[in-house]
Formats: structure tokens, sequence, C-alpha cells
């Protein structure tokens, strides 16, 4: 019998979850595999090496400020997420001092300037991607046909995805035009897969193949059903919810099914569902850019407030802006007001309702 | 398809460890060479020593007396002697006066005279509680008679028995349950009376089928007036607040009592004891305290008097089988870690556990996960309360509510950044209240 062992004193509760920071992160870039291979399936090596680079500089950065400033922060896996989506959001024919420095960016600016983990107010992968877009556009806006389709697709219509040919297409004075219509013109291809489903399904080439990930674009972000796929493995996990998800892609869905088709000249309810959902980097954006915890509300009725204005930006960008961007800039912008969010939007109080707001409404009158 | 009870907001979900002691039957712990009886085993002002240094005590005798509203009389457990009045340090960390007994080698036989309760008015019930010295026994020892003296001009429609035992480790409420059901039945019927309560709910978490089956075994048998309702086991059920919302649906609001709602809460280890403090006047100085967890050799339900040390206990369940990393009493999501094996057992020591080291967590930064947020019972942002204390903007966390925080854990139980929340918030009460 031992009598004296040596006894640690602290406050209650003296029982934890299994859970912790580092396992959360590492869970997220987990969930990022399924989109990443894909990826590199469809784009080859080289975009295995972007997204190695990403990661490798973003944990270097990470690495060199927590000596700075006396931190080892390097792995409790938050660099390895933000380089690995830094990664995911580069094009795969990008020149590699772009990869490099959107990881730079994003750990020295928009993360260690504020404060480091925790204390960011803009998702750091988003703002390393925004950073070069607007800095290298153009290499940043080149795309390569995906290996599914590289025979159909020649490099002019490889270089732009759908969303760029479309809104050129509006642009340029196409009228009264779904944007399916509008690639078909432009010889844009779809895979024999996607065209046998589609007589099959009776749902658009285009729209199955942007699902499938059949299509030009970031390395990350072409196929929706692989990133679904680590979604749901997140919510199994109880790492996502789908505040933010569900009413991001639900307000811009409908809003581009309601309003979507007036720049192309098609009226009310002339827009497309799916394709807007599918598109572009929205399933990366909403599953997880906009769902960063970090920089995001905390209570379950901020997420939806921050869920639909992200939806209602990208809505507007989209369709009516000039400039390609919308789910980032859409991301940036909420996270912007996500700190008014949090300070109005809060929980419903124990003990706090109907009945006895009634009555001190009334007492105070 | 009928849908179990439960209160609706928050909650956590953890292990609820009880197999350790679930199934040892209530033992009595044989009489201990000396006896630390403190005068502070309540809520509210420390009672009066009543005895000095030699003086001689029966048992049941009083030796410490009430000085105040909320308060309550201290008895002694055992004949014997008193050694010396000396400072001692209980568990929660409460400095007090306590009355050191060394008790006679003959103790005597315990003198029975039963009373029928059913011939005592309201009042004289509530009188007798008052004398026996009953606080509850859930662990937050409010005096008994001051939560069933019901004014006149209001009105109670329930008295709710909480045999939730949320906690996990702890099953003296449930051994209770097993082994004194009528008993603690009838202490409910006394309380009901007292409180002109005409509804009595007996509320026990679904973890324990076989004591709702016993309890509704006995209620048929006797045919008392008391709905036994199981609920769906989520912590922390056997708060008040979330009992009541879990029994009766009601929500009592912020900074009000369950009499606010026209219920009154009590736990099941109490009804027996008020009971017991009816029926045979025998005084609250012997309680079932579970003596359990990972490092105790043999894991049992002790009846223990009041003022036994922590290590006669110990001793009694064959001491550590491995090297603690904390002993606690009470609960473990609410209890308090203590080092002082010395520390005596107290009215609402429900639980003694000796807990094995947890895993070594590295705390990081807040990450804003939101998990805190959807685990208050309460509806508060703990993240947000941290962040104000932290920054030492104790007038700001007062404004969102943080005296409205029980403390229950929940945050601090589901934080991925290990943050110390409880603490904070336990720190920042004080704090905020000075000023």
């Amino acid at each position: 019998m031992r009598n004296e062992p040596t006894l640690t004193v602290s406050s209650s509760p003296h029982l934890h979850e299994k859970s912790s920071t580092s396992q959360i992160m590492y869970h997220v870039c987990l969930a990022l595999v399924p989109a990443l291979l894909w990826g590199v399936y469809v784009f080859g090596f080289r975009a295995l090496v972007v997204v190695a680079l990403s990661i490798a500089v973003a944990m270097v950065v990470e690495y060199l400020l927590g000596r700075l400033y006396e931190e080892s922060t390097l792995w409790d896996g938050s660099a390895l997420l933000t380089g690995l989506l830094v990664g995911l959001n580069m094009s795969p024919s990008v020149p590699l001092f772009i990869p490099a420095l959107a990881s730079a960016f994003a750990i020295f600016v928009a993360k260690w300037t504020f404060g480091g983990l925790g204390a960011n107010w803009a998702n750091p992968a988003l703002a390393g991607r925004v950073f070069v877009f607007f800095s290298f556009t153009t290499p940043m806006s080149s795309f390569v046909a995906p290996r599914t389709l590289a025979s159909a697709m020649p490099d002019a219509i490889a270089s732009a995805t759908p969303l760029g040919l479309v809104k050129t297409a509006v642009a340029g004075g196409a009228m009264g035009l779904d944007a399916n219509t509008l690639l078909a013109q432009n010889g844009y291809p779809a895979t024999s897969l996607a065209q046998s489903l589609a007589a099959s399904t009776g749902f658009n080439a285009y729209t199955i193949d942007t699902f499938l990930g059949n299509v030009a674009g970031c390395i990350g972000e072409v196929s929706a059903l692989a990133l679904i796929i680590g979604a749901l493995y997140l919510m199994i996990r109880k790492i996502l919810t789908w505040h933010i998800p569900v009413t991001y892609m639900a307000s811009l869905a409908i809003l581009s099914w309601i309003f979507g088709g007036l720049p192309s000249g098609l009226g009310s309810f002339g827009g497309l569902f799916f394709p807007s959902l599918f598109s572009g980097g929205l399933m990366l954006g909403a599953l997880f850019m906009a769902t960063d915890y970090v920089t995001s509300p905390i209570s379950r009725k901020g997420q939806v407030i921050f869920g639909v204005g992200c939806g209602f930006f990208t809505f507007l960008f989209r369709y009516f802006g000039g400039m390609p961007e919308a789910v980032s800039v859409s991301i940036l912008l909420m996270n912007v007001i996500t700190p008014t969010i949090d300070r109005y939007m809060k929980p419903r109080k124990f003990g706090d309702t109907r009945a006895v707001r009634k009555a001190a409404k009334e007492a105070k009158v | 398809m009928h849908k179990v009870p439960t209160f609706s907001k928050g909650g956590v979900h953890p292990d609820d460890k009880k197999v350790f002691s679930r199934f040892q039957a209530i033992e009595r712990l044989p009489m201990p060479g000396e006896l630390v009886v403190a005068l502070s085993q309540h809520l509210g002002s420390p009672a009066k020593a009543l005895k000095a240094k030699g003086d001689t005590v029966a048992r049941g005798e009083k030796i410490g007396e009430a000085s105040g509203f909320i308060s309550a009389d201290i008895h002694s457990p055992v004949s014997g002697v008193v050694k010396e009045i000396r400072k001692v340090t209980l568990a929660n960390s409460v400095i007090c006066d306590a009355v050191v007994i060394t008790p006679d080698e003959d103790q005597g036989e315990e003198k029975v005279v039963a009373v029928d309760w059913t011939k005592l008015s309201e009042a004289e019930l509530v009188a007798q509680i008052k004398e026996m010295g009953i606080v509850g026994m859930g662990g937050a020892t409010f005096p008994a008679h001051v939560k069933l003296t019901i004014p006149r001009d209001r009105k109670i429609d329930a008295f709710v028995v909480n045999g939730v035992e949320c906690e996990p480790y702890l099953t003296s409420d449930y051994r209770v349950m097993m082994e004194k059901a009528d008993e603690a039945l009838q202490g409910a019927l006394i309380c009901a009376k007292a409180t002109r309560a005409p509804r009595i709910i007996v509320g026990v978490e679904l973890n324990k089928k076989d004591a709702i089956a016993h309890l509704k075994a006995v209620v048929e048998e006797k045919g008392y007036p008391i709905e036994v309702v199981g609920l769906k086991v989520k912590y922390p059920q056997g708060d008040e607040k979330q009992l009541l919302k879990a029994t009766l649906n009601r929500e009592i609001p912020s900074g009000k009592l369950p009499l606010d709602v026209g219920a009154v809460v009590s736990n099941i280890g109490t009804c027996l004891a008020i009971y017991e403090a009816v029926t045979f006047s025998k005084p609250l100085y012997e309680r079932v305290v579970s003596v359990t967890g990972e490092c105790i050799a043999n894991p049992k339900n002790v009846l223990a008097p009041v003022g036994t040390k922590v290590s006669d206990l110990l001793a009694f369940c064959g001491g550590f089988s491995s090297d603690p990393e904390r002993l606690v009493s009470g609960g473990p999501m609410m209890g308090f870690a203590f080092f002082d094996q010395e520390t005596p057992l107290t009215k609402g020591f429900s639980g003694l556990l000796a807990l094995p080291p947890k895993k070594k967590v590295k705390r990081t930064a807040c990450i804003n996960c939101g998990r805190c947020v959807a685990a208050c019972p309460i509806g508060l942002m703990p993240a947000q309360l941290y962040r104000l204390v932290d920054h030492g903007e104790y007038e700001g966390a007062m404004n969102n509510s943080l005296m409205d925080c029980k403390e229950c854990g929940s945050c601090a139980f589901v934080c991925p950044a290990h943050l110390p929340l409880v603490h904070m918030f336990k720190t920042g009460k004080k704090l905020g209240r000075k000023k």
C-alpha cells in the first residue's frame, strides 16, 4: 500500500474529453486528402510539388517566427493546414515562387502580425491567395486541362475556368443563353462518362463534370465530390457543423437561381441552381475556408448569418462583379465583420424565455 | 415513440465510470481513532462551537450552533471526549474551526424512538429538520430547512427529487436508491408535506435503470403518490436548473430560485437524511461516500461519520492500487482537488476519488471553435468570458453574465485548447465581486 503520492491540485473539472487543437488541425488536413489526391491525379506530379512547397514554406516560416517569439507552435498543425490550403488554392501550372510567397504571406502577415494562432482576423490561406492573385493575376488565372479531358481540351480553353469563360462571354454581349449553353458554344468539352450520365439522369454534362472534378481549375477546388467526402468525414468527427456550409451554399444557389439570369438577359428565375455550387472555388471555400474556426463566428446564430453573408457576396461578385475571386473576397469580407457578429449574436440564455422577456418589458412600461 | 426527457441546451457526455463502486453495497466504516468535525460544513456562516477542550459529548449531541439564517447546526457523530478545537482546511479550501473528538471505546446501543411523521405539522417538520442540521448532500450543502420553508404567499406545485447523480464515478446516491429506497421516498413525502407540494417527481438518469425499476416497485407496493422519471444521460442534469427543465420543462431565470418557478429540488440522499431526522431524531452526522477511482484498491460505498479523515477512508478501501495524480472530493467535474490526507469528511462530501495521471496535452491559444458555447447549459459564451477575465475586464465579464456560470465544467471539459476556463471564471467572480 502506497500512501504518499505526489498530488496535483487544480481547479475542476478533473476530466477532459479526448480532444486537442492539433488533433482538430490534423483531422482537417486528413479531410483535404481526397481533394489533394484527385488534384494530383488529374493535374499530374507538378500539382504535388506546388502543394508540398506551400506546406514546406508555411512550416519554415512558422518555425522561424516561433523561434523569434520563443513559442513552439510548429506541431500544433495549424501551419501545416494553412500551407496545405494555400497549395490547394494554386493553379497547377503556377510558377513555384508564387505558392512560396503566398504561404509566407499567410503565416507571416495574416497570422503572426496579428498575434498568431487564434488571433488573426482573416483566414491566413485565403489572405495569402488573394495577395498573390492580385499581384500575379495572369499566372494565377491560367490553368491546364485535367488528365481526363486532356485530348479534348485545347490550351486556349484550358487556360480559363468554366466560370471565367461564361463571364467573358456574358461581358462580350452573349444574351439570352444560360451558362451551360455558353460553355457548349465555346466548345468546352465534357467527358464521355459525364455525357452518358447526363443522358440517363437529366443533369447537364457540365454540371456532372464540375461535380466530379473534370474541369480546369485550382488543384484542390475542382472536385466537389472529393471535398464533400472530406467534409462529411469532419462532420462525423464533429469538427464541422452544417451551419456555415449549408447556409452559404443555399443562399448562393437560391440567389443564383432567382437573379443569376439577369446579367445575361434571362430574367428572374433564369439562373442555374447546381452549377453555381460545383464551379469555381465554392466547395473548397464553403466547406474548408469559411468554416475556419478562428475567423468565423462562435455562436450558431452568428454562423448562420456569416454563411448567408458569404453566399450573398459571392453571388454579387460572380454575377455582377468584373473580377474573378468571388469566393475568396466574400469570405474575407465576412471575416471582417465576424467580431461584430460575435458581439451581437449571442445564444439565448437559459431562463430567458418569452414569458420572462414579456414580463420584463411590462415592468419597464 | 415516447421521447426520453432531458434538458435541451448544451451539456456534455463524459464517460460515467460508475462501474468501480456501483455494485458495492454500503459498508459501515469501523470507528476511526479520531474525528475532526468541521464547523463549516454548509453554505452560509459557520456554526459556533458549543464545546471546549476536555468536554464529553454524546452521540447526536449538538456541538455547533447555527449562527445566522443561512447556517446549520453540527452534531457529534460519536460519544467521546473533545480533544481540542483547532483550525482545519477542508477539501474546498475553506478554513474553519473544527471540534476534534476522541471516540469512546464503547459507543453503546443506538436508541431508536420512531416518530410518526404524518402527525407532525409543516412547521414542526421544518423545525425538526433544522434541529437535526440537515443540509443538501449533493455537494452544494445548502441548509435544508431554509429551502423547505415556503412563505405563506408562495405556492409550490412540484417537489423534485434529484436522483440523477450525473457526475462520473459517484455511486452514493445510486446505492441509497438501491438499498434505502423506501426511507428515501418517505423523506420525499415529508419534504412534499413541508412545502405543501401536491406532486412528487423523482428524476433518475437511464444509466441507473435498475434503480429506476426498484424505485418504481417500491412506489407501487406502498402506493406512494410519487412519479419516477427516467432521464437521458447528460451532464450536468443533476443541477437543479437542468433537472427542472428535464422533468417539468421549466426554466429558472437568471438569479432566481426553483421556488420562483413553483418547485423545490432536493437530492435523494438528503431525503434519506430528512426521513431519519424526522422519524428517528437522527442528526446528519454520517453519510454515504463513494471511495472510488482508478487508483483505489477496493472501491467501496462507505457509511462514514462526519469528521472521518480521508486517510481512514483510504485505509478502509485498501489504499491506492497505483499512485494517483489527484485526490478529489465530490465528482470529477465539479469536485475539489486537495492534497492533505488528514482532510475531514463533511456533510456534502459525496465521493472521494483517486484519479490516475492525465495525458499531458499542450495548452494552445483559443481557436474560437465554439465547442464551449455549444456545451454551456446556461447559454453563455465561455471563450469570450475567458478573454474578458484574462484581460482584467471584470466588469465586462459581469455584464456578460459571468455570475450565471454554475462552474459545471462542461466548457473546460470539451475545450480543445485545454484552457482552464472554470479556473478563470472562479477567479473572475471573486475579483469582480470585490469591485
